[in-house]
């Protein structure tokens, strides 16, 4: 009797859908202890990077809205976070981050009225030369150093009645809070994704005339989508600045852009685990074409097998690894039934 | 009693560049009645219907939705107001449940866009309604099913659905029958019969013999312009209609008239 | 800003509109007809330019028909690129969706960029001039300004109506304007739709690698030169709308004139207020001066 429950309850825990993220988490959770500090490093770049996906996963995936400038937000809240550190105190946290997403989001809000005027591929365009012009206003002006960037004098804590909480120069630390706030930032966009609000953005993607027609003022929701994920890509951003301890110009170029876009289609559109893993597929890719142990000295040479490998993925994963799956057992289910 | 005037398009026009594609039109809805728009190709019946629902803005003329003037504003206010439409084009949510499709719809009654903690699908002021819209465009059975798996005429069903769901006084509908064979000619027509006592609805069709079952007053434009408007008796003996018809589908309409 | 200064920098600022043309009306052009967004259109202008360079001793021949011969060789390669490019690539993009063709056309860039990269390495290259086109030529008294350039503009100018004259007047235009607006219609009457798509994206990127040869002695020969016309081109397709010559042209001049006097008046945010005009274009009219179809 009580082994027909047992039994009952492992079959409900194992089909639990939570389970691969869980043991994602918790993965990412032990890695510092099994890693070594090369790969630790490597790891922690790519959960910055998938908090920069994910923002933009609300904004292509969920709203079909094709931004290829988001990459302006996440270096003004980078330089942001540099421009407001003072010189000699550790900042505090608890109003540095919350600042430097807000202003990460008043840019979005701003650029995102006027891109949003432009429709279809005309907003595509619109968006990449918002971007360029963000690059220009940090490269060519000495307001944060020009070409050659800015330090991070000194890094955030969090501090509460003078015990320090959270001392953002250990690198452990810096790990676990980073793993903290991308699962925030998760959790977050799947709350959003079931909420109304969710909902009307995914209709504006299916049918944005439709949305018109019964009532939803459809313009509004897009702004609020495109100032979400500008501000969420300021998380991203802050982090970045963090722990580098530097921002420079190119952190904005539109080969950020490019590879943000990259990242959603090579993890798979309109999914959030799509984003995360789109954003370790690309870093492991480029980390395969930059080595110099498997390509000798034409590892220099890294973007023309990257470039070969995005046309290749584009082409024929177009909806991306998390769709693999289906894809596989489509393919393999008429060898099944043959002969 | 008189009926309550719900619509009414005051001399509107249309410029695009140099074409003129509704020249002052008038046009009333009341409740009540079933209101046919039709005419020759290019006579400007979807211009005037993307006018009156607010997608286009009018070159000129005035629109008034319950005696309130919309004609400056944008069409979701209008569909907010109770001014709800249909398309010609299937616009469904191909991708979604039956149920979904209506449910979101609904859900323009009740956005609270800002609420982002709690479950869209358990919102139950929407999902009522769309519940009662999916009952009267009689596709309670198909609730769950994926809307782009539905028959052609369940589709247009749909599409009628998704409008109800908004709660609309005023009832644009854009070719409803088009590509539908008797059966499902007869049971739409039975959804719009059903429709009447609540709203003002305007059916823009070619289908001749559906149009002079179901109206009760017919407007017929030409070139942009209202030549016509009247009881569906009044239409058929009208001479300008029959000559810019040149003995077309409005001769045939008495047999249609001799089944009621 | 004296008289002279103020005529050379109108001079500079045509040159630079009427070389931005060229390569925003291929742009336009294989937008408004192919239906695809071409990122790597920036590369093509970038090829040219390195082609240029790597036929210096023809290009830059101080006397003789080396120089028309540069030109002529570029056209050609470029023409057969352009139509092996569409054959075996583009053509593939047309049923796919904007992502899908950015980022495809995005993977193209980086390719591009390597293969020249590992065939001219990555250095920083002059062009000389050729021969009997270097030098200043008094203008009204006032001034002297390169004839080189002036050449610049006198050929963009020759191919603007070229262009023009080819689709206003020939069979081909019409099918091209037909197309822009229509691309099912264009089928339906029996155009050879495929084969209308091949040629007009060989010509546009014959425009770009045109575009590149000619300015490679003004603008010399560096790795990044092909992203940055890119984004400008976006821009000027932007603002005179998708799909036009004419709006590409009035586009082209515009961005020309406001860079160049930026650069002059403003050198701080000189390179800002390109996008600051898209801006105010944008608020005025969204889908640019002259939208087609």
């Amino acid at each position: 009797m009580k082994f027909r429950r047992f039994a009952i309850l492992v079959r409900q825990t194992s089909a639990w859908r939570g389970w691969p993220l869980a043991v994602a988490v918790v993965a990412l959770a032990l890695f510092p202890h099994v890693g070594g500090s090369f790969y630790v490093d490597l790891v922690l770049t790519t959960m910055i990077l998938s908090i920069f996906a994910l923002s933009l996963e609300l904004l292509v995936g969920r709203t079909g809205l094709v931004s290829f400038g988001h990459a302006a937000f996440f270096g003004i809240a980078a330089y942001a976070t540099a421009l407001l550190s003072p010189s000699s105190q550790p900042p505090s946290l608890a109003w540095l981050l919350p600042a430097v997403v807000a202003i990460a989001a008043l840019a979005a809000l701003a650029i995102g009225a006027f891109c949003l005027r432009a429709r279809g591929v005309y907003f595509i365009m619109v968006t990449l030369a918002f971007a360029q012009m963000t690059y220009f206003v940090f490269h060519d002006t000495k307001l944060a150093g020009g070409t050659d960037g800015m330090y991070l004098n000194v890094k955030p804590l969090l501090a509460l009645d003078g015990d320090t909480l959270v001392d953002l120069r250990n690198p452990r630390t810096f790990y676990y809070a980073t793993l903290v706030l991308l699962v925030l930032v998760y959790a977050l966009l799947a709350t959003i994704g079931r909420s109304r609000f969710g909902h009307a953005l995914a209709g504006i993607r299916a049918n944005e005339q439709r949305m018109r027609a019964a009532g939803f003022s459809t313009y509004g929701y897009k702004l609020a989508a495109f100032t979400l994920a500008g501000g969420l890509a300021g998380v991203a951003g802050f982090l970045h600045a963090v722990k580098d301890g530097f921002v420079s110009p190119e952190i904005l170029a539109w080969h950020q852009s490019g590879a943000v876009l990259l990242m959603l289609i090579l993890g798979g559109i309109g999914t959030l685990r799509g984003a995360v893993l789109g954003a370790f597929a690309f870093v492991l890719m480029k980390e395969l074409f930059q080595s110099e142990a498997l390509f000798g000295a034409f590892a220099k040479h890294w973007q023309l097998p990257l470039g070969l490998a995005v046309i290749a993925c584009v082409a024929l994963m177009p909806k991306g690894i998390v769709a693999l799956p289906t894809q596989l057992r489509r393919f393999r289910a008429p060898l099944l039934h043959a002969g | 009693m008189p009926a309550e005037i719900l619509l009414e398009a005051t001399d509107v026009s249309r410029r695009f560049g140099g074409l003129l594609a509704v020249d002052c039109a008038s046009l009333t809805l009341a409740r009540g009645e079933v209101h046919a728009l039709i005419g020759t190709n290019g006579a400007g019946k979807s211009t005037l219907v993307n006018v009156l629902s607010g997608e286009i803005p009018a070159s000129g003329g005035s629109v008034r939705l319950s005696g309130r003037d919309v004609t400056r504003w944008p069409q979701p206010r209008r569909a907010r107001a109770g001014l709800g439409r249909s398309y010609q084009r299937a616009t469904i949510f191909a991708q979604a449940s039956v149920f979904e499709n209506c449910r979101l719809t609904a859900q323009a009654h009740c956005q609270r866009a800002y609420d982002l903690w709690s479950d869209a699908t358990r919102c139950s002021d929407a999902t009522r309604a769309a519940e009662q819209a999916i009952a009267r465009a009689n596709l309670s059975a198909q609730a769950r099913r994926v809307a782009g798996t539905l028959s052609h005429g369940q589709k247009r069903q749909l599409e009628i659905a998704m409008c109800l769901a908004t709660a609309p006084s005023v009832l644009l509908l854009d070719e409803p029958l088009a590509g539908m064979g008797p059966e499902e000619t007869d049971r739409m027509l039975l959804l719009l019969e059903a429709l009447k006592p609540g709203h003002a609805v305007l059916l823009v069709e070619h289908d001749m013999d559906a149009v002079f079952r179901i109206a009760d007053r017919i407007t017929v434009m030409v070139s942009g312009r209202v030549i016509a408007t009247g009881e569906p008796a009044a239409i058929r003996g009208n001479a300008d209609v029959q000559s810019a018809y040149l003995g077309e589908s409005v001769d045939d309409a008495p047999q249609a008239a001799a089944i009621d | 800003m004296d008289l002279a200064v103020f005529l050379v920098q109108c001079l500079n600022a045509v040159q630079y509109g009427l070389l931005l043309f060229l390569v925003a009306s291929g742009l336009t052009l294989i937008f408004g007809i192919l239906g695809v967004i071409n990122l790597a259109h920036g590369s093509f202008y970038m090829i040219g330019a390195y082609l240029a360079y790597a036929l210096a001793p023809l290009f830059a021949a101080q006397s003789g028909g080396g120089f028309p011969a540069a030109l002529a060789i570029g056209v050609v390669l470029s023409i057969v690129f352009g139509y092996v490019l569409e054959w075996v690539f583009v053509s593939y993009l047309y049923e796919r969706d904007h992502l899908q063709q950015v980022l495809m056309t995005y993977g193209l860039i980086l390719v591009f960029e390597e293969l020249r990269s590992i065939a001219l390495g990555d250095d920083v290259h002059g062009v000389a001039v050729p021969g009997w086109l270097a030098g200043s030529v008094p203008l009204g008294g006032v001034m002297t300004y390169p004839v080189y350039r002036l050449f610049m503009s006198g050929v963009c100018l020759l191919v603007a109506l070229a262009l023009y004259a080819v689709i206003a007047r020939t069979r081909v235009g019409m099918a091209i304007r037909a197309g822009a607006s229509n691309r099912e219609m264009v089928q339906a009457l029996g155009v050879d739709i495929r084969l209308l798509y091949r040629i007009v994206f060989a010509a546009g990127v014959a425009l770009a690698v045109f575009a590149g040869m000619l300015a490679a002695p003004v603008t010399s020969v560096y790795p990044g030169m092909g992203n940055q016309v890119l984004i400008v081109s976006f821009v000027v397709v932007v603002i005179g709308g998708i799909g036009s010559i004419r709006g590409a042209l009035l586009a082209s001049l515009l961005v020309g004139f406001v860079d160049t006097f930026g650069n002059v008046l403003v050198p701080q945010i000189a390179g800002v207020l390109v996008y600051v005009l898209m801006a105010v274009i944008l608020l005025w009219r969204p889908e640019g001066l002259f939208r087609t179809g």
